[in-house]
C-alpha cells in the first residue's frame, strides 16, 4: 500500500509518499519551477496517470500529464506530433469556448465577454485513465478523451439561461468543484463562484441550478435562483443522494440530490472556510476548516481547528491534537484539503503558510508532514494497493 | 536564419537549452519569427500568443536590436540584423511585480 499526495502551490507542485503507515514521508520536487499549479489529480483507473494544471500570470494555461506516477511529465500535445494536414498539433493548453461567447455580470454591474484564464480543477473519469474533466476560470467545463492532447467544451453549462447573472467572486468566476457521481450514472454536480452549485444527469449535456435553501445577504433576491459563492460540495458513494457544502458563509446538507439544502453549521465558530470532505469509511463523517471572513480570512481566535462532524453535521467537534492552538493566522483553500481510502481515514489539507498536514486516525491528531512549501494552492491524495 | 531567445520559464516548458535558431522565409517579422518557433516547439502554443487571435500576452514584450516591437503590428519588418541572424529576436516576459 501506498499514499501519494499530490501539493500544488503557487511556486511549483510537489508530491509526498509514504507506505499504509503513514509515519515516514518522502517530499519530492518541486516540479514546474516558478509556475502556479493549481491542481494535481490521480486517474482512478490507472494510479500511474497524473494531470496538472500549470499556469502563470506571464504565459498562460499549460496542462502537464504523467504516465508514470510522477516521475516524468510532458505536455501531451506539445511534443513533435503532427496531424494529417501536417501541422503540429499543440493543443494540451488550448481551452477555447464553444460557439458564441456570451457575456456575465460584473461587479459593477456592467456585462463582461467570458474569457478563458485558468484551470482550477481537474477531476480524471472514474473509469478511463485518458478522459479528464477540466474547471476552468471564467467558469466552464471542458473534458478530454485523449490523454489532454486537445480539449473540447459541453457548452450547456455556460450558455445556461442563467449564465449572464453569473459575477466572478474574489477569486475569479471560476468552476472549481467537479463531483463525479460514482452510482448514480451520468450524474454530476459543480460548483461554480458566484453561481452556486449544478446538477447534470446526462454526463454534462444539460445543467440545473441546485441552490434552493441557500441563504445569501450579498444578493437583493433571497430566493435567488443562481448568484451564490458556493465553496465546495461533496458526496459519498455509500449515500450518493447525500451531499454537503461549505458555502461563502454556511455549511450545508442536502439529502435528495441537491433539491434542498438545509443548514448544518450550529456548533462551529464561524460558518465560513473553503473546503469540505468525508470520511471514506463513514459517510456520515465530515470535515471542514472553519475561517474568520471578517478578519482576514485566518482560523478564529488563531487557532487552527479542524471540526468533523460524525452524526452527518448535528454536532461538530474540533480536532486540535497536534495543530498550532495560538498565533496560527494561515488559510486553507476549497482545493487544499483530502482524504485518503485507508482505514481509518488519513485526512490531508495544504495551508497558505506551505504546511501540509495529515492525520492518519480520522482527524483524532495531526502531523505536519512538511512546514515550507509555498502557499498551497491544492491537495489531493491517491491511495495505490 | 534568425536566432530567438525566449524566456527561461518557457526554455523549460519546450525543453529548449539555449538560443533557438529558425529558418524563416522572408519577409522576417514577428508573426513569421514566431509562427516558425511554434511550429518547431508545439508547447510554445498559447504561452507567448493567444491560441486563436494570435494576439501577444499581455505580459510579454517582444524586443530587437534595442527596439521594442511589442506593440508594433505583428507583419512589422524586423531589422536586417535579425533576419541575418546577427542578432537575436528577444521574448521577454515583463517585470509585473515589486
Amino acid at each position: 500500500m501506498k499514499i501519494r499526495v499530490l501539493v500544488g502551490t503557487k511556486k511549483g507542485a510537489f508530491i509526498l509518499t509514504s507506505d499504509g503507515k503513514r509515519k515516514a514521508w518522502k517530499v519530492s520536487g518541486p516540479l514546474f519551477h516558478g509556475w502556479e499549479v493549481y491542481h494535481m489529480a490521480g486517474s482512478p483507473a490507472d494510479p500511474n496517470r497524473i494531470y496538472a494544471s500549470q499556469t502563470s500570470g506571464w504565459f498562460g494555461q499549460v496542462i502537464q500529464r504523467s504516465s508514470d506516477g510522477g516521475k516524468t511529465w510532458e505536455t501531451p500535445g506539445g511534443g513533435p506530433q503532427t496531424g494529417p494536414d501536417g501541422m503540429p498539433h499543440g493543443e494540451s493548453n488550448k481551452f477555447v469556448y464553444e460557439g458564441k461567447v456570451g457575456e456575465h455580470l460584473f461587479y459593477d454591474g456592467s456585462m463582461k465577454p467570458w474569457q478563458f484564464k485558468r484551470v482550477w480543477h481537474l477531476e480524471p473519469d472514474l473509469k478511463d485513465a485518458d478522459t479528464c474533466w477540466a474547471g476552468v476560470e471564467d467558469a466552464a467545463l471542458f473534458k478530454t478523451t485523449d490523454g489532454g492532447r486537445t480539449w473540447k467544451e459541453l457548452p450547456s453549462l455556460r450558455t445556461h439561461a442563467t449564465a449572464p447573472k453569473w459575477m466572478p467572486g474574489a477569486g475569479g468566476l471560476c468552476l472549481h468543484t467537479i463531483v463525479l457521481d460514482k452510482v448514480v450514472p451520468k450524474r454530476m454536480f459543480v460548483a461554480i463562484s458566484a453561481a452556486g452549485a449544478f446538477r447534470s444527469d446526462d454526463a454534462g449535456q444539460s445543467w440545473r441550478p441546485i441552490n434552493n435553501g441557500l441563504k445569501n445577504d450579498y444578493l437583493p433576491d433571497k430566493n435567488a435562483e443562481v448568484g451564490f459563492c458556493v465553496h465546495r460540495i461533496a458526496q459519498h458513494p455509500a449515500k450518493p443522494d447525500v451531499l454537503y457544502m461549505q458555502l461563502h458563509g454556511g455549511v450545508l446538507k442536502t439529502e435528495d440530490g441537491g433539491a434542498e439544502w438545509k443548514n448544518i453549521e450550529k456548533g462551529l465558530p464561524d460558518n465560513f472556510g473553503f473546503p469540505i470532505v468525508i470520511d471514506t469509511n463513514e459517510p456520515d463523517t465530515v470535515f471542514v476548516i472553519p475561517i474568520d471572513p471578517m478578519k482576514g480570512r485566518i482560523p478564529p481566535e488563531g487557532k487552527l481547528r479542524v471540526y468533523r462532524t460524525k452524526d452527518g453535521g448535528r454536532s461538530w467537534k474540533p480536532m486540535t491534537k497536534g495543530l498550532p492552538q495560538e498565533h496560527c493566522y494561515v488559510d486553507v483553500l476549497r482545493d487544499a484539503m483530502s482524504v485518503d481510502a485507508m482505514d481509518p481515514c488519513g485526512v490531508y489539507f495544504g495551508t497558505s503558510g506551505g504546511q501540509v498536514y495529515h492525520s492518519a486516525d480520522g482527524g483524532g491528531s495531526w502531523n505536519a508532514i512538511v512546514r515550507d512549501l509555498p502557499y498551497v494552492l491544492s491537495v489531493s491524495v491517491q491511495t495505490i494497493k | 536564419m534568425v536566432r530567438v531567445i525566449v524566456p527561461s520559464f518557457l526554455r523549460t516548458l519546450a525543453r529548449i537549452t539555449g538560443e533557438v535558431e529558425l529558418e524563416v522565409e522572408p519577409p522576417v517579422t514577428p508573426r513569421s519569427v514566431l509562427d516558425s518557433l511554434e511550429a518547431r516547439y508545439p508547447a510554445l502554443r498559447g504561452t507567448i500568443r493567444d491560441h486563436v487571435t494570435k494576439e501577444r500576452r499581455p505580459l510579454v514584450r517582444y524586443y530587437a536590436c534595442s527596439e521594442d516591437f511589442s506593440t508594433e503590428p505583428a507583419d512589422t519588418r524586423l531589422p536586417d540584423d535579425v533576419a541575418c541572424g546577427k542578432e537575436p529576436f528577444l521574448v521577454v516576459a515583463s517585470i509585473a511585480g515589486g
